[in-house]
């Protein structure tokens, strides 16, 4: 599902606590901070797995918390895709690279291993990728490959889907 | 029935050991290697002529060509194992659209003329009512071609997934197993007689793409190249991205992938975990073949080798002496 509410800390526990209040179990929480974005307000998107017949208790709560939902998708999976990069990723600015996928709203960089062996060598790194469809995991993807490509990176990826 | 055998390199010698010291039931009248032809109608002693060839360096006569011997030997089936040229197939695709203009079976372990000119030499034998057989191509010992034109007879082949590249396969092994460096491992698989002393066409993938190729065109028929595959080769791995892909229970292999919906054709380095079983140890190949009936069937062998690959060779000979012989 896809809420949106103010921009503050305090604000994201607020909507994340009576998930487990009816027993739900959160997979993913993926901002996405809007270019432009409206009244610091933030939009969040939570891949959750609830119970049988307890959302519409979820929803009263939330709305309760003041968080207003924009859209409540059932069914919606959580892709994980798992890749490495090798190359000189400092000098590529790593954090533009991982901020390339979590700047698209719809996939985000959720684990990142890193290996230097010194400085002037190459380094490698593990980067998870998370989305909400299968759709926008290969967009993702197609980014790296073009950031790679770009930053002269070597990506490898995995050969299957894994869990 | 009768073979003339040109080529006596690794597999060339490979096949004719196997010939004579097995009672397979078929006979040699022509050899050639790079310098020397021999021609005897009557069937050529193996043994001696091995022996010569170690000696001499030569086979036959220095006055008979390789092509002589392909024009004018009295032979039902040629064996084209000659070095492989990646760039026009030369001179072995000449041999064989000669011997197949003769209407003579060809069997080869050569993948240039393969990838190259599948499509044309195949429609030639057609024409001239002979067959056309390359088991030794890809994989080696493997019989990946039996497997998916027999075998499986009747199956739509959806994929084909691959370890192809023995020296690749082999020096991935080793920086997983040891932690070498890229550098190292090219090394050790140089002392081990894995890796040419130049290994472009290995760890660039260039090899294993040409494999692919081959897979592609005599499963599909689809007549692509070696331009139409993505390619990316080991050259650059680190021993600290296997690590880092080890410790998720996955390792780095070299995959070759051919996809029939998407027409997508790729050799790269993949994330795989390690109880797949494409995920093999050393210089052994695997494929893995995915159908709509069967569904997915992975073989596992050597992909080199003089004996190994002469197993192909063999296998595809006596399925023309079955197919094609006269029955006694
Ligand atoms: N080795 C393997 O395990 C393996 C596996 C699969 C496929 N293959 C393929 O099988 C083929 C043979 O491999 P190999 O390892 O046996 O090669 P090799 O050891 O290099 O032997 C090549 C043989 O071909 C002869 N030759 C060279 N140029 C020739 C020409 N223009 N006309 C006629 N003969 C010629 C050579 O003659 P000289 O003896 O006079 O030099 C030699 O006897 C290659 O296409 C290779 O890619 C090999």
């Amino acid at each position: 599902m896809k809420l949106e509410m103010k921009d503050s800390p305090g604000q994201l526990v607020a909507a994340l606590r009576p998930i487990s209040d009816v027993g739900g179990n959160i997979i993913a929480v993926i901002h996405q901070r809007e270019p432009g974005s409206h009244d610091g307000l933030l939009n969040v998107q939570i891949v959750l797995d609830l119970p049988e017949r307890r959302l519409d208790e979820l929803v009263g709560l939330l709305q309760k918390e003041g968080v207003h939902i924009q859209r409540i998708g059932r069914e919606r999976l959580l892709y994980r895709r798992t890749v490495i990069m090798i190359g000189h990723l400092m000098h590529t600015d790593l954090s533009d690279t991982i901020d390339r996928i979590d700047s698209t709203g719809f996939a985000e960089v959720s684990e990142l291993a890193m290996s230097m062996p010194a400085i002037s060598e190459r380094s490698s790194s593990r980067l998870t990728i998370k989305s909400v469809t299968k759709e926008d995991m290969e967009r993702a993807i197609e980014i790296l490959r073009s950031v790679s490509q770009e930053k002269d990176l070597l990506l490898i990826e995995p050969l299957e889907e894994m869990a | 029935m009768k073979i003339a055998v040109i080529g006596l390199g690794s597999v060339g010698r490979g096949v004719l050991e196997t010939l004579a010291g097995k009672n397979i039931g078929l006979s040699v009248t022509g050899i050639a290697d790079s310098k020397s032809g021999y021609i005897d109608p009557s069937g050529i002693d193996i043994k001696k002529v091995l022996m010569q060839k170690k000696k001499t360096g030569r086979c036959g006569d220095a006055g008979v060509t390789a092509m002589d011997v392909v024009r004018e030997a009295d032979y039902d089936i040629l064996v084209e194992v000659s070095p492989t040229n990646a760039t026009d197939g030369e001179p072995a695709l000449s041999y064989m659209k000669t011997a197949i203009k003769r209407k003579k079976h060809v069997v080869t372990s050569n993948k240039g003329p393969i990838a190259l000119a599948y499509k044309e030499l195949k429609a030639l034998a057609k024409k001239k009512g002979v067959a056309l057989r390359h088991e030794a191509t890809v994989a080696g010992a493997v019989p990946v071609f039996h497997t998916v034109e027999q075998g499986l007879a009747g199956n739509d082949i959806r994929a084909v997934f691959g370890v192809l590249n023995g020296t690749c396969n082999y020096i991935l092994t080793r920086m997983a197993e040891e932690g070498l460096t890229y550098e190292q491992a090219l090394l050790e698989a140089r002392e081990m007689g894995y890796a040419e002393a130049d290994p472009t066409y290995d760890v660039k993938g260039i090899d294993a793409a040409i494999k692919l190729v081959i897979l592609a065109n005599t499963i599909w028929g689809n007549g692509v190249t070696l331009d139409d595959v993505d390619r990316t080769g080991i050259d650059r791995l680190t021993p600290e991205a296997i690590r880092l892909a080890e410790e998720g229970d996955c390792t780095i292999r070299l995959i070759a992938e051919a996809d029939k919906s998407s027409g997508l054709l790729r050799v790269s380095p993949r994330i795989i975990r390690k109880n797949h079983p494409l995920v093999v140890e050393g210089s052994l190949n695997a494929i893995s073949i995915e159908t709509d009936l069967a569904k997915e069937i992975t073989l596992i062998g050597k992909g080199a080798g003089s004996i190994e690959t002469a197993s192909a060779i063999i296998g595809d000979l006596l399925f023309i002496a079955e197919r094609y012989g006269r029955r006694p």
